[in-house]
């Protein structure tokens, strides 16, 4: 499947959307079981464990994916110290929606706990039951999910403020795209503001990296 | 568009809205931690009431804190399947690990109480599911939601002056839970067994059972022991040696396996089910399911069950979680003691310590 290459593949897109909310949820349904002794409790802890496996499931699929389609380039205004940040954010927020699942798994499995991930289907143990090892992971869930959260604040105010005060085109690579709009646009717009406002950031160097 | 880049354009609004999205985001997720909103009342909060009334114990669990791992099988003669499509129920015997212990949170107390006696079990079945139990030889419990039990924990907490609870507290306590005033009735009354093999030892809560054909019935259950019920000298508890039940308990199963018969109660129409102080009195549909045998006995440290939370909210399929808050209680405040004194790292056992003394001997 093609996509313009300014763009995330638009499969990438839907997962990102997809599992944004899904870990969101995620996040939320965690602090909120944790800090409850109410009848939610069981409820939330079941729908947690199915929830998290969806997002190791989807997350499997997305990194090979978001690795074989590229990534869009950032502006070429944007400082090397940000284009650093935002690429060590993304590897971040991926080893977190990779890591949390794991950490959830492997955490149970050294508590002795069955990985019930709905009444009929249980995972495997990936560690020996050990109570030491089970504190540190069941420790490592909690922060993890904290900064998790904070990256997730950081990672969405970045893209707001790429959409919203830089309106540079980055926020569309992630949303409605730039495919079969950019180049009409470009021609629709007067040569003269094209070329004035917005020669770099927002019309890509498509030809570079097309792969056709 | 890039127009906006001409100062001219610029304006703190995207600002302003970018701050507010990031705000309203993280209020949010402090209401959901419990943090803005109604008070909530925690798993650390009730762990926090049991170690103010019984002592900080690191490394124990917060109740129940002494304890001894025993092993052994169920044998199902399939006519809990009536009422149950789990695995546990048909025909055939399945391994269970388990653990006696006596109520309180200091894992070095005399058996001289009269407290409850407890039996926790896990069940594993060749499908792959877990049954955990965590019973008391009491039909009812003395307290039916959170808020009591930690109210329970602060007004029987001993004051440091006599060692008895307050009675400027205890009082106004007890009629506002006549509950409780109930249960202790009840236990005054009660034969404290003499023998862990002797008890009866009931679900506490009322779990929810699926058969084949997709019908709930609300079920209480009770291991019913072979051996007979034989009582403690109440006036003379403080007699008795620190370990005594735990001792007659492990002399006992050299001698001889111990059993018990598991005795499924559904509910009558009109039965309390949410309610776990309430006994279900008078007739009722009662099936016998299947026989406990009990073949060994093992310190904490060598037996397997210390390092396992038996958390009667995990379940196998066919069974499921009744009406009664007290079973989310439960579920939440086992696994904070449990996460605590994982951190905390375990301490010999009362048992293990008898048993390391007489081998050095």
């Amino acid at each position: 499947m093609t996509h313009h290459p300014a763009d995330f593949h638009p499969a990438l897109r839907v997962l990102h959307w997809l599992m944004a909310l899904m870990v969101l949820v995620m996040l939320f349904i965690g602090v909120a079981m944790v800090s409850t002794t109410g009848p939610l409790y069981p409820e939330l802890l079941a729908l947690h464990r199915p929830v998290g496996i969806a997002i190791l499931i989807l997350v499997v699929i997305r990194l090979p994916l978001r690795l074989v389609t590229g990534t869009p380039l950032l502006p070429d205004d944007l400082p090397p110290l940000q284009k650093l940040v935002a690429k060590a954010s993304h590897v971040l927020l991926y080893a977190a929606m990779i890591g949390m699942p794991l950490i959830g798994w492997a955490m149970l499995s050294a508590g002795g706990y069955p990985i019930e991930v709905t009444k009929r289907i249980s995972l495997p143990p990936i560690l020996p039951h050990d109570l030491a090892v089970y504190a540190l992971l069941r420790q490592a869930h909690t922060v993890v999910a904290l900064l998790f959260f904070a990256l997730i604040l950081a990672h969405l105010s970045a893209a707001l403020m790429h959409g919203l005060v830089r309106r540079d085109g980055v926020l569309r690579t992630m949303t409605v795209g730039h495919g079969g709009r950019i180049m009409p646009a470009t021609a629709d717009i007067p040569a003269t503001t094209a070329d004035m406002d917005a020669p770099t950031t927002e019309v890509r160097p498509a030809d570079a990296t097309d792969p056709t | 568009m890039s127009f906006s880049l001409k100062p001219a354009r610029k304006s703190l609004a995207p600002f302003a809205l970018i701050a507010g999205i990031a705000v309203v985001l993280v209020a949010a997720f402090a209401w959901a931690a419990g943090l803005l909103g109604p008070q909530r009342i925690d798993g650390g909060d009730v762990v926090r009431a049991l170690d103010d009334n019984g002592g900080k114990h690191p490394g124990y669990r917060r109740a129940h804190a002494k304890g001894l791992c025993f092993r052994g099988s169920f044998t199902a003669n399939g006519a809990g399947s009536v009422l149950s499509v789990a695995q546990a129920f048909k025909r055939g015997s399945y391994p269970v690990i388990g653990r006696f212990s006596t109520g309180g949170g200091n894992p070095l107390a005399t058996d001289g109480r009269n407290v409850f006696h407890s039996m926790a079990m896990l069940i594993r079945t060749p499908d792959g599911q877990q049954w955990r139990m965590g019973m008391d030889h009491t039909p009812i419990f003395p307290v039916a939601d959170v808020a009591s039990f930690v109210a329970l924990q602060r007004a029987t907490t001993p004051d440091p002056n006599t060692g008895k609870p307050d009675p400027a507290v205890m009082k106004p306590f007890l009629a506002d839970h006549p509950e409780v005033k109930a249960f202790q009735a009840y236990m005054a009354k009660a034969v404290l067994p003499d023998s862990f093999a002797g008890a009866t030892y009931y679900s506490i809560n009322a779990f929810r059972f699926t058969d084949s054909a997709g019908s709930d019935r609300l079920v209480r259950w009770q291991f019913m022991p072979e051996a007979p019920l034989n009582g403690l000298d109440k006036a003379h508890l403080d007699q008795l040696p620190r370990d005594y039940l735990f001792d007659e308990m492990i002399r006992r199963t050299a001698r001889a396996p111990s059993r018990w018969h598991l005795q499924l109660v559904v509910a009558n129409p009109g039965d309390v089910t949410d309610k776990a102080t309430i006994a279900w009195h008078g007739p009722h549909r009662t099936i016998d399911a299947g026989t406990l045998t009990i073949t060994k006995v093992a310190a904490e440290e060598t037996g397997g069950c210390r390092d396992l939370n038996f958390d009667p909210t995990i379940l196998p399929a066919g069974i499921g979680l009744s009406d009664d808050p007290l079973l989310a209680v439960r579920s939440k405040v086992y696994s904070s003691s449990f996460n605590r004194r994982a951190a905390e790292g375990a301490g010999p056992s009362a048992v293990g310590q008898t048993l390391a003394q007489e081998k050095a001997r």
